[in-house]
């Protein structure tokens, strides 16, 4: 085993991330949750950095934008060390978002987010689903081979770009739920909320 | 494929769980969140908290509780009972409940889903709603099913998806605690009507009432003395539906005995 996982999760105000921190503790990880990126440099030094978030995708970046984590962020996976983007946090990494008027992300991955439709099925995505394994990823380690994972969404991410696609689930059509490149990796599913699977997934990412 | 679940709900009452569970395993069937992990080791999809004493007082106690289960139970958790405010909301969600329900409160102020909403998303506002057969419909009533109200279910439960529920937790009072059987008749009504998920609760009493509510078009089915009483464990309920075929999670291989 390597050393123990330093992992700041970011504070942005979008959601719980009481279960996020738990969860991560519960695998091994040090945690500290973090409001502001200068706690990055300061006292912290993390080793992971998780990115958790619900709720409104316009909503999410400025408040990113606002705390001053955007360039950190960037810096942070252009140097490719270990990253986790849980649910919101997930879709503010691609192109554009057409939540509520269209946004532009942070177009670390190419791609959209995009509404499923009440005409096709209920709307959000609530409850347990499979999602399929498409590439091996250190992520993927001594998981079941299509395990279920608890989904809470009504959107969803859409790429033309396969070789990010880790992971995918099928809900009115087949999307990824599941993306990274190296050891930058998130998830459209609770990793936190997904019982011993979740807890899996979340302690694979602590030996990236 | 997205599966149906299986939710254990647990009522309790001044932060001690109301009709306490029959295991041996627990030390303590009265401490929600000792039975929370039990339930979770046994294999639940997700649990729900419903404080049915729901007095202002308790209201510490129950989010105090919430969040000593989320510290350590890894699923889903509904909370409700007595919530009535945004701020409410925002202090349970804090705690580590993944859904809030609202009932009366609800009913006395239908704006509150949609502030809700707005602010935490849809998806985590649940509404709650107790029904009563009359004749080919069903009337609500409020505050803990003791008081009816004038609204015609299927009416209300549209018109609360529109102010901004994410799901509906529908109870049958006609069945609650009967064992017949969920109302399959109203789980399908409610299904055509709501475009959200549903969960059906009141009435379960075998293995197959699971499976007949989720054919009636349930997302979900919610039991509590069923669980806590031991009439049907929830690792059998899971390998009898997944092996007939029913769209349930697989059943998960035993586990370890939990580290102390």
């Amino acid at each position: 085993m390597g050393a123990i996982p330093r992992t700041a999760v970011i504070d942005y105000g979008m959601g719980n991330i009481h279960s996020v921190s738990k969860a991560l503790e519960a695998t091994g990880h040090q945690v500290r949750i973090l409001a502001h990126p200068d706690a990055v440099f300061e006292d912290f030094a993390p080793s992971h950095l998780v990115l958790p978030g619900v709720g409104a995708f316009g909503e999410g970046l400025s408040r990113l934008e606002k705390a001053g984590w955007v360039p950190l962020l960037r810096h942070w996976i252009g140097e490719d060390r270990p990253f986790l983007g849980i649910c919101l946090g997930m879709q503010l990494l691609f192109g554009e978002s057409h939540e509520f008027g269209t946004h532009r992300g942070l177009e670390i991955f190419p791609g959209s987010v995009v509404s499923f439709d009440p005409g096709l099925g209920k709307v959000p995505q609530i409850g347990w689903n499979e999602v399929r394994r498409t590439v091996d990823h250190p992520l993927w380690r001594g998981l079941p081979p299509d395990p279920d994972f608890y989904f809470v969404h009504s959107f969803h991410v859409r790429t033309a770009d396969r070789s990010i696609v880790l992971g995918e689930t099928a809900y009115q059509e087949t999307y990824p739920s599941f993306v990274g490149r190296s050891r930058v990796t998130a998830v459209q599913f609770h990793p936190e909320k997904s019982q011993r699977t979740g807890l899996a997934l979340l302690k694979n990412f602590g030996a990236l | 494929m997205l599966k149906k679940r299986i939710i254990p709900c647990l009522d309790m009452k001044g932060g001690r769980v109301v009709k306490g569970v029959c295991f041996e395993a627990l030390r303590d069937a009265g401490d929600p969140v000792e039975t929370a992990a039990l339930y979770d080791r046994l294999g639940a999809d997700e649990l729900c908290f419903l404080d049915i004493g729901a007095s202002v007082e308790n209201r510490g106690t129950l989010f105090e509780i919430v969040e000593r289960t989320a510290s350590r139970v890894f699923l889903p958790l509904t909370v409700g009972g007595g919530i009535r405010s945004v701020e409410e909301i925002r202090r349970a969600l804090n705690c580590g409940a993944d859904k809030v329900s609202l009932n009366s409160a609800a009913l006395a102020n239908p704006s509150l889903l949609t502030e809700g909403a707005l602010r935490f998303g849809s998806q985590c506002i649940v509404l709650a709603v107790d029904v009563k057969r009359e004749g080919g419909s069903w009337r609500v009533y409020s505050h803990g099913g003791t008081r009816p109200t004038s609204r015609d279910a299927i009416e209300w439960i549209v018109e609360g998806v529109r102010a901004g529920a994410g799901e509906i937790l529908l109870t049958s009072m006609d069945r609650d605690g009967t064992g017949e059987g969920y109302d399959l008749e109203l789980l399908e009504r409610v299904s055509r009507a709501a475009e959200v998920p549903l969960i059906a609760s009141g009435g379960a009493g075998t293995m197959d009432d699971f499976r007949k509510a989720f054919a009636a078009g349930a997302d979900a089915a919610l039991a509590a003395s069923l669980f806590h009483f031991g009439t049907v464990d929830l690792r059998d309920l899971r390998r009898t539906l997944y092996n007939a075929g029913a769209p349930v999670r697989p059943p998960l291989p035993d586990l370890p005995e939990e580290r102390p």
